[in-house]
C-alpha cells in the first residue's frame, strides 16, 4: 500500500473571467522511504497539487479527485477536525521562505514546542527535552540557547533547519518540501539537501520535493514528474529520466540547461513548442 | 587598446553610526579588489550572499562612490565622491537588476520607462525618444504594441527584456547585470542568456556579470572572479578557474553545485540500492 495515493485530482479557481484549472488529472503515488520530486517551472501546478492534497488550498478553490488517500485513509471524506489530526503528525510540509514561514513574534523554541503541544501530550519538560535533541539532530550549534532566539537572529540557513526541525517533530510519515532551498546559498542548499537525505533515510519516511531545478532533482529524487501547466507530461526513475527523456518538453527543458550548451547559444526549443505539442508528447 | 573597465584595489566601507547602546561601526564590504575587463568581454563575479558582490556592482554603476582605490572606465579615472558625475559617464555604464517584478516603475508605461533615461541624460526630441524605444523593444525581442502596455502585463521573462532594454537606451559601453536571469524560470532564462549574448556581439557589449549560479557563468562567462568575505579569493580566466580552482572555497563551491550528471546520478542510485 502506498503512503499517499492521489488519482487524477483536479483543482479549479473561480476568477473574474471564468474557472482557471491550476491542476488538471495529476496521479502520483509515493511509497515509505521513497524521494519523489515534482518539478516544473512556474505556473505548472506543482505546488498546489500537493496544498490541495493537504486541504491547505482556500475555498475559492474546487478540489476534485477520484481517489485521494493517506495511508489507507480516504482524504475527501475525513472531516476537517480528523485532517488536522494528520496534518503536522503524520504528514509535514516545508516552504520555500524559511524566514517567512516562521512567526517573527515568538521564539523558534515556542515554536517547535507548540507543534509538540498540540499533537503530542508530552510534558513541558519532555517537549524542551525533545525540541533540544530535534535541534541536534538538524545540526544547530548550542540548542538549550537557541530555542530562546527570535527567527531574525538566525540566518535563513539556520531557520530552514528550524523549519526540518519543526517538520519532524512528531515523526511524520511523509515529508512535503516545497522548494526546500530556493532561497539559499549554493553551499548552504547542499547543506540542507544533504540533511533531509540523511534524515529522510534514517526515519525512513516518504519525501516529496517540489523543485524547479534540475540539479535538486538528479542529486536527490528516486522518481520524478515534470509538470506543465497543471498536467502531468512525465513520470520516470530519475535515471531514466535524465539519460533517455520520452516527452518532447522534458528533452527541451534538458536542453536549456546552461552545462549541456554545446555551442555559444542554448537551445530553446520550448519557445517554438505549443501547448497542444507539449500535451500530445506526454508520456504518463 | 584600453580596457572599457580597469579597478585597481578597490574598497568600500560603510560606516555604522553608533547609538547609546551600541559603538560605532565599519563594515568593509569590499577589501580590495582588482580587476580588467577588455571591450566584448564578460566578467562573471560569484560569490554568496553577503560576499560584496552587488556593492562591487554599485561601485562599478557609479551608484556608490569608491573608500579606497581606483577605477577607470573607458580609461578615465572615476570618483563620484569627489566630483560630480556627468550624463556622459553616466550613459557609459547601465546595470539590469536580479528581480524584473521590482524594477519597473508599475504606474509608467512600458514606453515611458524606456524614454526616460534619454530624458534625464540627453537632449533627444520626443518624436526620436519614441523612435529610438520602438526600436530597441524590437531588438530585444519584443513588438511596437508593447510600447503603451504597462509591466504587470508582461511575464517575468518579457519584463526582463525590458530592463534589458532600458539599460540599452544610452548606448552603454559596459552593462552591469546583477543576477539577470535568477528570478526566471528555466527555459525563458536560455532565452535571455541568448539576447545577452546576441546584444553583446552586436553593439560589443563589455558585461559585468554577477551570478551565484556557476552552470550559468561557465556558459557566458570570459573571466571569472569568486569573491568570499569582500575579498578576491580567485580571479582568472574561464577554463583557469573552472579546470583547476586554486582557493579552498572555490572547490568548495564547486562541490557544493548541484549538477545534472548521468554517472552521478547512476552512482547515486546505486548507492541508496544498496543501502536500503
Amino acid at each position: 500500500m502506498s503512503l499517499l495515493e492521489i488519482k487524477n485530482l483536479t483543482v479549479e479557481f473561480q476568477t473574474a473571467s471564468g474557472p482557471f484549472r491550476a491542476v488538471d488529472g495529476v496521479s502520483l503515488k509515493v511509497d515509505e522511504g521513497e524521494v519523489l520530486a515534482i518539478v516544473g517551472e512556474s505556473g505548472s501546478g506543482k505546488s498546489v497539487s500537493m496544498l490541495a492534497a493537504m486541504g491547505l488550498l482556500p475555498w475559492t478553490a474546487k478540489v476534485t479527485a477520484d481517489v485521494l488517500t493517506f495511508n489507507g485513509r480516504d482524504m475527501q471524506s475525513m472531516s476537517d477536525a480528523e485532517r488536522r489530526k494528520i496534518i503536522g503528525r503524520e504528514i509535514a510540509m516545508i516552504f520555500q521562505e524559511p524566514i517567512a514561514s516562521l512567526n517573527p513574534c515568538f521564539t523558534v523554541g515556542y515554536q517547535i514546542e507548540e507543534v509538540l503541544r498540540i499533537h503530542t501530550d508530552l510534558s513541558r519538560k519532555a517537549r524542551r527535552d525533545r525540541a533540544i535533541e530535534l535541534f541536534q539532530s538538524v545540526g544547530i550549534p548550542n540548542p538549550e540557547e537557541r530555542l530562546g532566539h527570535y527567527p531574525h537572529q538566525m540566518s535563513g540557513g539556520q531557520c530552514q533547519r528550524v523549519m526540518i526541525a519543526t517538520a519532524l517533530a512528531c515523526n511524520p510519515k511523509l515529508l512535503i518540501a516545497d522548494e526546500p532551498t530556493t532561497a539559499l546559498d549554493v553551499t548552504i542548499q547542499k547543506q540542507i539537501l544533504d540533511l533531509l537525505m540523511k534524515l529522510q533515510a534514517e526515519h525512513g519516511m516518504g519525501l516529496i520535493i517540489i523543485t524547479h531545478d534540475m540539479g535538486v532533482v538528479a542529486e536527490t529524487a528516486d522518481r520524478v514528474i515534470v509538470q506543465y501547466k497543471g498536467r502531468q507530461i512525465e513520470q520516470a526513475d530519475v535515471l531514466s529520466l535524465f539519460s533517455a527523456p520520452k516527452s518532447v518538453y522534458t528533452k527541451a527543458l534538458l536542453s536549456a540547461l546552461p552545462e549541456n550548451a554545446t555551442g555559444g547559444r542554448l537551445p530553446t526549443i520550448t519557445e517554438k513548442l505549443t501547448d497542444a505539442e507539449i500535451f500530445a508528447g506526454a508520456v504518463r | 587598446m584600453t580596457p572599457v573597465l580597469e579597478a585597481k584595489n578597490l574598497k568600500r566601507d560603510y560606516h555604522i553610526p553608533g547609538s547609546l547602546m551600541k559603538p560605532a561601526k565599519t563594515v568593509h564590504a569590499v577589501k580590495g579588489v582588482s580587476f580588467t575587463v577588455e571591450e566584448g568581454k564578460t566578467l562573471a563575479i560569484v560569490g554568496e550572499s553577503g560576499c560584496g558582490k552587488s556593492t562591487l556592482a554599485r561601485m562599478v554603476t557609479m551608484i556608490d562612490p569608491i573608500t579606497e582605490g581606483e577605477m577607470l572606465i573607458d580609461g578615465r579615472k572615476v570618483d563620484i565622491a569627489s566630483e560630480p558625475l556627468t550624463s556622459e559617464m553616466r550613459s557609459k555604464v547601465q546595470i539590469v537588476f536580479q528581480n524584473p517584478y521590482g524594477s519597473l516603475n508599475p504606474r509608467k508605461k512600458i514606453g515611458d520607462i524606456l524614454t526616460e533615461p534619454l530624458v534625464i541624460n540627453t537632449k533627444v526630441p520626443a518624436g526620436e525618444r519614441r523612435d529610438r524605444a520602438m526600436a530597441m523593444l524590437k531588438k530585444v525581442g519584443l513588438e511596437e504594441k508593447h510600447y503603451g502596455r504597462y509591466p504587470h502585463m508582461f511575464s517575468g521573462g518579457q519584463r526582463q527584456r525590458v530592463a534589458i532594454a532600458r539599460a540599452l537606451m544610452l548606448n552603454p559601453r559596459l552593462l552591469v547585470l546583477d543576477e539577470p536571469v535568477s528570478a526566471l524560470d528555466l527555459s525563458v532564462q536560455a532565452q535571455v542568456l541568448n539576447l545577452l549574448a546576441d546584444l553583446q556581439d552586436e553593439f560589443r557589449l563589455t558585461y559585468v556579470f554577477i551570478s551565484h549560479d556557476l552552470s550559468v557563468v561557465r556558459h557566458i562567462a570570459d573571466d571569472v572572479m569568486v569573491m568570499y568575505f569582500g575579498e578576491a579569493v580567485e580571479y582568472g580566466s574561464r577554463d583557469q578557474v573552472f579546470d583547476d580552482p586554486q582557493h579552498s572555497y572555490t572547490k568548495t563551491l564547486f562541490a557544493a553545485t548541484p549538477r545534472v550528471d548521468i554517472d552521478a546520478i547512476r552512482a547515486r542510485v546505486e548507492r541508496r540500492k544498496r543501502v536500503a
